[in-house]
C-alpha cells in the first residue's frame, strides 16, 4: 500500500436553509474551495467519490448521476458511497483506498446533504405496517441508549451539557459553522427544552444544508499534506440479542484495527486532536470509551476535567463538530477534513497548537456503521 | 402454505427544490412562456440549461433564448398513462430538439395515436394557462408547424415543490407471518435460535448472530421489564402518538431482545429502568395482525428487576 495524503479541503458555509444554491451549487462551493486549497485543476483529478445519506432525505434517487457535470466526473470513474450518517467518513476512506492501492493518483471526495429540501425526522420515522409507531427520528432512537450509558457509567447529569457548551463555543471560532454560540453556558444548555428525555434541545445537532470536499493524492500538490496513517470501517446489525448499543462491537473493532495500523499504542497520549461524530452531546464520552481513549465508564471524567477542550489533553471537536453543523451526508467527511486541517495547520481560529496526529471519526445508522481515519503531518 | 400477510405502505412528501441561478432562470422563463438554454464551452446550446459544463466542469453563464417549437428526435408510445404523468390519455414520451437548441428535452407529445407521430415531426409547446415556474408549465407538446403562444410577463421563481408519492405493498416474511397471526389471537409467539438459544421476539427469518433459521417456536407471556426508554416531547411530521409519551424498550420474560413500545399509566418522571410492566390489550374486536393490538404497557406493580437481569440487553 503506497502513502496517500489529503492535500486540500473545502466546505460550505453551513446553514439551516441554503436556498441560494442548488444541490449542484452547494457541492461546488465545497469542491472549488478544496481544489483551490490543493492547487489542482480538473485535469489533475482522476476519479470522484460522492457520499450521501439516504435518498429519502432529498427524494432524489442516485443523485450522483444528475450531479455528474457539477462534480467534474464526466468521462471519469464516479462512485457513490452510502453508509447512513457515517457516509462522509466512508467516502473519505474509499477515496483514500483508490489512491493507496495505486489505482488513481488523485481522487476528489465529496459529500453533501441539503436537509432543507425535506424532513429527515419524517424520513427516519416512516411507519411500516404491523409495527408499533413509536419511532421518533434519530433523537428518539438514541435517547434510550444515552440513558443506558448514564446508568452504566454513573456519569453526573451535567456532562452532556458540558459537551454541548464546549462544542458550540468551538463552533463560534469556525467561520463555516452553522451554529455560532460564543456565550452558551452549561446552565443555559441545562435550561433548554427536554426533547427526547434525557436529551435536551441544546444537546442536539442542528439540521443543516452543507457540503464538504477533500482532494486525496499520492504526492503533495501545494506543499501541505495530511498523510493518511490508517483507515478503518466496521459494521454490525442494527439489533441482535445481546447487542451493546452503548459500546458497539463494530466501533471497538474498527478502533483497534485503526490504532494498530497507525502504530499507535496509547491513543490518549499520541493523538493531538480528535474530530468525533457527536450528534447528541452524550456521545462524546460514549465514543471516547468505544474508541479506546479511556477505559469503559471513564470517558465522562475526561470531559468533566476539561481535557476535551481546545488546550486540553485531547481536544475533541475543535471545529464545533456535528453539534454545530449537521449536513448529515457531509458530517462524516467534515470530521475527516477537520482532522486533516489540524495536522496541516490550516484550521484557523480553532487550530490546536502543534497538532501532528489527528483522528477523524464517523458513525451512522443505529450505531452500526463506523468509519475512521488517522492523519499525520509526517509522511509514513 | 398461505400467502404471508401484506398491507399497503404509502410514503409521500412534498420535497422543495431551491433552484439556484441556472434552473431558476429556466423555470422563471417558462412561466413567461419563454424557453431558455445555455451555451456550453463547445458552443452547444443545452436545453434545459446545465449549471456546469459537461466538458470543462466550469460554471456556465451564457443564456440563449430558444424557440418553443422544435423537432421530435425520438419517441415512445404510452398507451396507458400512470399516476403523475403529464397526460391522462395515451401520449408519446419524446425527445424534442427545440429550434435553436443542440440537445433534446424530454417531454410529452399529445399526438392522439402512435401513427400520428414520427421522428422528425414538427411540434410546438402547449402552454398551461396558470403557470407556476415548473417544467409542467409546458402542458405538453403538440404536432404543429405553427409558432407557440407569445411570451407574457411573470415574476421570478426561486423554489419549486416536487411531490413524491410511493405506493408499496409491504409483505410480512414467512417467519413474521405466524407471529402476526398469533397476535390476532392475542398470543405472543417468539422463536429460539437452535445454535445460540437466544429467543427472538418478534421472530426473525434467521438468527443475526449465527445465520441459521430460528425454527423453534415458543410462546411468551405479556409481562416484561423496561430495559431503557426515552420521553418523547417533540412533535414531528407524521407522528402517530401525540407527545409527550414514553417510548420504552420492553424485554418480555423469556426473550433475549427488547422491542420498542408505548408505556402509559405512569408519569414520565416516575418511569425507571428495570420497571416491571404488563401489556394492556385493545378490545378483542379491534385486534388485527399488528403489535398495535397491545395498546400500551403499564407498570405491573412488581418490584423492579435487578440491573444485572437486563444489563446484557442494553
Amino acid at each position: 500500500m503506497r502513502p496517500a495524503a489529503v492535500v486540500g479541503t473545502g466546505q460550505t458555509h453551513h446553514a439551516a436553509k441554503r436556498l441560494d444554491v442548488s444541490m449542484a451549487g452547494l457541492c461546488r462551493e465545497a469542491i472549488d474551495r478544496a481544489m483551490a486549497d490543493a492547487g489542482v485543476d480538473w485535469s489533475d483529478i482522476d476519479a470522484v467519490v460522492l457520499g450521501k445519506a439516504p435518498d429519502l432525505f432529498e427524494g432524489v434517487m442516485m443523485p450522483e448521476l444528475f450531479l455528474a457535470d457539477a462534480l467534474g466526473a464526466v468521462g471519469k470513474p464516479l462512485l457513490r458511497v452510502h453508509t447512513a450518517g457515517s457516509v462522509g467518513g466512508s467516502t473519505g476512506n474509499v477515496a483514500a483506498s483508490l489512491v493507496q492501492s495505486g489505482v488513481h493518483d488523485r481522487v476528489l471526495a465529496v459529500a453533501f446533504e441539503k436537509q432543507s429540501e425535506s424532513n429527515a425526522m419524517w424520513a427516519l420515522s416512516v411507519p411500516t405496517p404491523f409495527t408499533m409507531p413509536v419511532h421518533a427520528g434519530a433523537g428518539g432512537y438514541f435517547a434510550p441508549h444515552v440513558r443506558s450509558y448514564i446508568r452504566r457509567s454513573a456519569a453526573p447529569e451535567h456532562i452532556g451539557a458540558m459537551v454541548a457548551a464546549k462544542d458550540r463555543r468551538n463552533g463560534s471560532k469556525n467561520p463555516y459553522a452553522h451554529l455560532k454560540q460564543p456565550d452558551i453556558t452549561v446552565e443555559s444548555v441545562q435550561a433548554s427544552t427536554m426533547l427526547w428525555d434525557p436529551i435536551r434541545y441544546d444537546e442536539t445537532c442542528p439540521s443543516s444544508d452543507g457540503a464538504c470536499a477533500v482532494v486525496i493524492s499520492s504526492e503533495p500538490t501545494s506543499g501541505q499534506a495530511a498523510w493518511i496513517r490508517a483507515t478503518a470501517m466496521r459494521t454490525e446489525p442494527t439489533t441482535f440479542a445481546g447487542r451493546d448499543q452503548v459500546n458497539p462491537q463494530a466501533g471497538q473493532d474498527a478502533a483497534r484495527a485503526l490504532w494498530k495500523q497507525a502504530g499507535i499504542t496509547d491513543p490518549l497520549s499520541e493523538v493531538d486532536a480528535a474530530e468525533i461524530y457527536v450528534p447528541f452531546s452524550w456521545f462524546e464520552p460514549m465514543w471516547l470509551e468505544n474508541l479506546g481513549f479511556t477505559d469503559i465508564g471513564q470517558g465522562w471524567k475526561l470531559t468533566e476535567a476539561g481535557e476535551t477542550e481546545i488546550g486540553g489533553r485531547l481536544p475533541v471537536n475543535p471545529s464545533g463538530g456535528v453539534l454545530s453543523s449537521n449536513p448529515i451526508g457531509a458530517s462524516g467527511l467534515l470530521r475527516f477534513a477537520e482532522a486533516a486541517m489540524q495536522v496541516m495547520g490550516t484550521a484557523g481560529d480553532h487550530q490546536v497548537d502543534g497538532a501532528r496526529v489527528a483522528l477523524g471519526h464517523a458513525y451512522g445508522g443505529g450505531s452500526q456503521f463506523f468509519a475512521m481515519w488517522v492523519v499525520g503531518s509526517e509522511k509514513p | 402454505m398461505t400467502r404471508p400477510l401484506s398491507a399497503p405502505l404509502d410514503v409521500g412528501f412534498d420535497y422543495t427544490r431551491s433552484l439556484g441561478p441556472t434552473l431558476g432562470r429556466f423555470l422563471s422563463d417558462l412561466r413567461r412562456r419563454r424557453v431558455t438554454g445555455i451555451r456550453g464551452s463547445d458552443g452547444r446550446v443545452h436545453v434545459p440549461p446545465l449549471e456546469y459544463d459537461p466538458v470543462t466542469a466550469e460554471r456556465l453563464h451564457e443564456f440563449v433564448d430558444v424557440a418553443a417549437t422544435g423537432v421530435v428526435r425520438g419517441w415512445s408510445w404510452i398507451p396507458e398513462p400512470l399516476e403523475g404523468q403529464p397526460l391522462d390519455r395515451p401520449f408519446a414520451w419524446a425527445l424534442v430538439q427545440l429550434d435553436g437548441a443542440d440537445t433534446s428535452l424530454l417531454h410529452a407529445v399529445d399526438a392522439g395515436s402512435p401513427d400520428q407521430i414520427s421522428t422528425g415531426a414538427r411540434v410546438r409547446a402547449r402552454w398551461r394557462g396558470e403557470r407556476v415556474g415548473a417544467i409542467t408549465d409546458i402542458e405538453c407538446f403538440e404536432l404543429s408547424d405553427e409558432p407557440a403562444e407569445e411570451p407574457a410577463d411573470a415574476d421570478d421563481v426561486t423554489m419549486v415543490t416536487t411531490p413524491v408519492n410511493l405506493h408499496y405493498t409491504h409483505s410480512a416474511s414467512p417467519t413474521e407471518d405466524p407471529f402476526l397471526r398469533g397476535l390476532m389471537e392475542g398470543r405472543l409467539i417468539a422463536q429460539r435460535c437452535p445454535s445460540c438459544e437466544k429467543v427472538y421476539f418478534p421472530p426473525r427469518p434467521a438468527c443475526p448472530t449465527d445465520g441459521v433459521p430460528t425454527t423453534d417456536q415458543i410462546e411468551l407471556t405479556d409481562r416484561g421489564t423496561i430495559t431503557t426508554f426515552c420521553v418523547v416531547n417533540v412533535p414531528f411530521l407524521g407522528q402517530r402518538i401525540p407527545p409527550p409519551y414514553v417510548s420504552a424498550y420492553v424485554l418480555l420474560d423469556g426473550a433475549d431482545i427488547p422491542f420498542l413500545h408505548l408505556l402509559l399509566g405512569v408519569a414520565p418522571e416516575d418511569v425507571r429502568m428495570g420497571m416491571r410492566v404488563e401489556a394492556v390489550w385493545k378490545p378483542r374486536e379491534e385486534w388485527g395482525p399488528t403489535m398495535q393490538n397491545i395498546d400500551h404497557f403499564k407498570p405491573s406493580g412488581e418490584p423492579d428487576a435487578p440491573f444485572d437481569s437486563y444489563s446484557q440487553h442494553l
